[in-house]
């Protein structure tokens, strides 16, 4: 596909809605076009998705138990309700994890439900909660426990924070907490993300007092460790001097998490899911965050640079600046190889808050072109940039997000840098507290949907025939059944890591494996080919 | 270990759920949805609810899986979702252009006490379904029952929707084949052709979920069960149906309905239930033509031949109620001690059909358990064999028992979608890969003095 987009192909998207539909929908439906300081036109996003219509999202209990808190491994997770959400976020994200030794608490393979029943619902489910929280405490000895509403708590009436408040003053030693992630909070999964943050901010960030060796600490937020990403970023850091206090959250331990405001910077990674924290720990603590990507090889340098830059220390920049330059020799030698088969082919990503963005960094590396993009639960500062933040309608579902007032703390407050240390660091265009967001970086005339649903991704395969689609296990079936590649770009296709160099190289790998796959060649039989075949019959 | 926590000791537990062998009734419904020519399956409820089936079902079976939701906010969890349905009815029409709708409830909208069968009628009088296309509907709470329970309120859900009294009675018999993979439905239905017995098999996901690629996509592939002949299911001679929990209940409406006597057997897994089927369908007029009779014969074959691998090994079974009755009595026959069986699904009755299926009461049985109880079970009295879901593959590794996948979810293998595991030649699938499981680590284990070439 050529990038410009035919107003034939805007009219095929929306067409076939009824009018009502077509209405909304095309306010999602944008055509890119990078203006002056990179603004972009308007889309619209976070916002309701219309019944009926068959789309990629999930709910706001996936985004808190599945998403943000479901890689920790110590903190023990009870889904309160009806059995379904415990057992359909149980194990599924591939966020790996590995425990410092054989007897470490690990919990990520153990599903935990109060699995509701009639009664409960009838008569309230407080008392099971209650007895499931000592259950669990008696067979585990759990650090933390998080428990995690689901659709009907909320109806009945439960007061989740008010069973975790009692179970705690019962048991001291346990940390627990309470997440009102109910199904129809929100949106989409994003609601979740905003819940967890809030709840993971005021009880755990700041209980604990452990500190890390090391002149350059830092947080990573919101990498999850799927496929093994965060092993391979882990490795970077080391490598280049850096320590790794906490992520958020693969990989990641509640003691870490608990002392994460002893670090002295937070990079962000998924901008969608975790900004609030890096916010919120901007204001209490006084850590600044910026933007970093370590998805791409050049992302990966550029955002490693930035951080010991950051700090301004000069031996970690050396070290850093030799590493770079041994790993991206490594990487060059397989893109080398394998660029020629992939230069000038198309890729469609229509996924997450953040990914449908830092994926276009490879697919640049390898001489692709993203002819479209968007996310799946993403709000308008994801696409345009935090610039468009004061501008960006608060509606009746995101107003019923608590948005948390935080102040700085008393004790702890500390501003890392100045204000004129932000502003010479700004300077060099460092972004501190910014993101720019998804389409600045697209070409001019790509495609952008947000929260792109069945009917509009067929008319897209139909039309324009992509090398590769990028998104989840939903749609991958019936892209592949057009007979173009689907790229899961949430659980990887159960490979990965695609984070740092290691990772670039292992995507490089399966993106030429699938743009340039044999099998896609045996899918028409010969006689769709040639009808007709010449023959005798035996028996003449 | 996986599964480090996992004490030796049973702990008894009353509140807490740990690794469900369980999910919810939406995702049955959902199945049984698909299994409708021309169908699409709506979820009533939260968005969530349909990304985890339409997840979970893509995973298990590698194919497409469409459906809708009503998209639920936090204004229709209170005021109610009437207004959600009747758009999202009125859309899917308009774009996707089903045949039926098939909804079903989820404990949001249970909960809150929407009353789907009035929204129905205003969806009708609205004109918001077309001439000639229908809505169905089936209450699902997922407080109530499992998976297994949602596929069967479906499949009475599909019965109140195409089901009518009066009409010819006889010339097919209708079949219920239960929760069973694409392959076994397909199995059923090549059973019936094989004896002369017009069956109508209903629902029906093969052709559904596992369709092949031609390099097009179809959103209504060429499978399930016709609406014009389900219209007909009323005149059906009798219905056979195929597992007590999942297709009973059905069965007995159809009959309660529209005079359709039924007959409840257990789903032909293995030799002796497999027999009950042929009988059945010998009652209905068919005739065992030589071509099943080769492949009993066959599966008996594999029996005697390899007998001794299977006589005295102990098996842990977990999954849906009717797999497991069916596959302790196919095990007990082998000379196989059926050692712990567990269920997810409530119901009772399971404890004594097990010790039935088992021929005795020394097995431990338990329903509305979990994966934590039957692994501490497993802790104190191993095992040489193990049947379960993807799930089991914990256990099984950290156990070092070898694993028979069998019931849903199966994310890790293929085949559940195309070979069966019901009938004969069902019961020879299941017999190579037990003896697969087995022989493979007679093989790991065998001193090499011991080690067999020939077995």
């Amino acid at each position: 596909m050529e990038q410009t987009v035919d107003s034939k192909l805007m009219t095929d998207l929306t067409n076939k809605y009824p009018s009502k539909v077509a209405r909304k929908r095309g306010k999602q439906v944008v055509v890119n076009n990078v203006g002056d300081q990179g603004l972009v036109p308007p889309i619209q996003a976070n916002v309701r998705t219309i019944p009926g219509i068959i789309t990629m999202r999930g709910c706001s209990y996936a985004g808190c138990k599945g998403v943000v808190l479901g890689p920790t491994r110590d903190i023990l997770q009870i889904t309160h309700g009806p059995i379904g959400c415990g057992f359909y976020s149980w194990l599924t994200r591939r966020n790996q994890t590995r425990p410092p030794t054989p007897e470490s608490p690990n919990y990520m393979p153990y599903a935990m439900s109060t699995d509701l029943q009639e009664e409960n619902i009838i008569f309230g489910g407080e008392k099971k909660l209650k007895k499931a929280v000592e259950e669990a405490i008696t067979l585990f000895h759990p650090r933390a426990i998080g428990i995690f509403s689901t659709c009907p708590v909320g109806l009945i009436g439960d007061d989740v924070h008010a069973v975790a408040r009692e179970m705690e003053e019962k048991y001291p030693d346990v940390n627990i907490f309470a997440f009102s992630c109910e199904g129809y909070k929100g949106v989409s999964q994003s609601a979740g993300h905003h819940i967890a943050n809030n709840k993971v901010f005021t009880e755990v960030v700041g209980t604990g007092d452990m500190k890390k060796d090391g002149k350059l600490r830092v947080n990573l937020l919101g990498e999850y460790n799927i496929g093994g990403d965060a092993f391979e970023i882990e490795r970077i850091f080391e490598a280049c001097g850096v320590t790794l206090h906490a992520t958020f959250s693969g990989n990641s331990s509640y003691e870490e998490f608990a002392s994460c405001h002893n670090a002295d910077l937070n990079v962000v990674m998924c901008h969608r899911s975790i900004n609030y924290m890096a916010e919120m720990m901007d204001k209490k603590y006084g850590i600044p965050w910026f933007k970093v990507n370590f998805i791409g090889a050049n992302a990966t340098s550029k955002s490693m640079r930035k951080i010991v830059q950051y700090f301004g220390d000069q031996e970690a920049a050396a070290k850093t600046e030799a590493f770079i330059e041994a790993e991206t020799a490594e990487v060059k030698k397989v893109l080398d190889a394998i660029r020629p088969r992939t230069e000038g082919k198309t890729a469609m990503l229509f996924v997450g808050g953040s990914r449908a963005h830092h994926y276009q960094e490879l697919f640049h590396e390898l001489g692709m072109k993203t002819v479209a993009a968007g996310y799946e639960f993403a709000h308008r500062d994801d696409y345009e940039g935090r610039k468009v933040l004061p501008t960006v309608k608060v509606d009746a579902d995101s107003r019923n997000i608590e948005e948390l007032t935080v102040s700085p703390d008393p004790a702890r407050y500390s501003p890392r840098k100045s204000a004129e240390e932000i502003m010479t660091l700004n300077d060099k265009d460092f972004r501190m507290g910014d993101y720019e967001g998804m389409m600045p970086e697209m070409e001019q005339g790509t495609l952008v949907i947000d929260d792109l649903n069945h009917h509009e991704m067929d008319v897209l395969l139909r039309r324009c025939k992509p090398d590769v689609f990028c998104a989840g296990i939903k749609e991958k079936y019936v892209v592949q059944k057009y007979g173009i590649p689907l790229k899961q770009l949430h659980s990887y296709d159960y490979s990965g890591p695609y984070a740092g160099y290691r990772g670039a190289v292992n995507f490089y790998r399966e993106i030429d494996r699938m743009v340039n796959s044999k099998v896609w060649s045996l899918v028409a039989p010969p006689w769709r080919e040639e009808p007709q075949l010449r023959g005798a019959y035996v028996a003449g | 270990m996986l599964l480090r926590h996992t004490p030796e000791g049973i702990a008894e537990r009353e509140a807490l759920t740990i690794q469900p062998a369980k999910t919810c009734q939406p995702i049955g419904a959902m199945y049984a949805a698909l299994g409708i020519h021309r169908c699409l399956p709506h979820s009533h409820g939260s968005q969530g609810c349909c990304a985890y089936h339409r997840s979970a079902l893509t995973r298990h079976y590698k194919e497409p899986v469409m459906a809708g939701t009503s998209s639920f906010t936090e204004g229709s969890a209170v005021f109610g979702g009437q207004g959600n349905l009747l758009d999202a009815i009125q859309n899917i029409f308009s774009i996707y252009d089903p045949d039926v709708i098939a909804v079903h409830t989820t404990c949001l909208s249970e909960t809150i006490g929407d009353d789907v069968n009035q929204i129905m009628v205003k969806a009708r009088e609205e004109k918001k379904i077309p001439e000639g296309r229908f809505v169905i509907k089936a209450s699902t709470p997922s407080y109530v029952g499992s998976h297994v329970i949602g596929f069967s309120n479906m499949v009475k859900g599909i019965v109140e929707g195409f089901a009518a009294p009066g009409g010819a009675r006889g010339g097919f018999v209708n079949v219920i084949p239960g929760f069973v993979e694409p392959s076994d439905m397909a199995e059923i239905k090549r059973i019936a052709r094989l004896m002369g017995v017009t069956a109508l098999v209903f629902p029906d996901t093969s052709g559904v979920l596992d369709t092949p690629q031609t390099g097009s996509y179809e959103m209504y592939p060429a499978g399930g069960a016709p609406v014009s002949a389900l219209l007909g299911m009323g005149g059906g001679a009798s219905t056979i149906a195929l597992g007590p929990i999942a297709s009973g209940p059905g069965a007995r409406l159809l009959d309660t309905r529209c005079k359709v006597p039924c007959e409840i057997l257990p789903l032909p897994i293995g030799i002796r239930a497999t027999d009950a089927l042929v009988n059945a369908l010998r009652a209905r007029g068919g005739n065992v033509p030589d071509e099943l009779a080769f492949e009993r014969g066959q599966a008996v074959d594999i029996i005697t031949d390899m007998q001794q691998y299977f006589f005295g090994k102990k098996a842990a079974l977990i999954g849906d109620p009717d797999h497991l009755v069916s596959l302790t009595g196919f095990l007990t026959d082998l000379g196989m001690l059926v050692r712990h069986v567990i269920t997810g699904t409530p119901g009772k009755k399971f404890v004594t059909r097990i010790k039935e299926a088992a021929q005795t009461d020394d097995v431990n049985v338990r329903e509305m358990s979990d994966y934590f109880y039957l692994h501490q079970l497993v802790k104190s009295e191993p095992v040489d064999l193990l049947f379960g879901n993807s799930y089991a593959k914990y256990m099984s590794r950290d156990e070092d028992i070898p694993l028979v996948r069998m019931g849903f979810p199966i994310y890790d293998r293929i085949g559940h979608q195309y070979f069966p595991i019901v009938g004969y030649r069902g019961a020879m699938r299941l017999l190579e890969r037990m003896l697969d499981a087995i022989l493979s680590r007679q093989d790991r284990d065998a001193p090499e003095e011991r080690f067999e070439l020939v077995m």
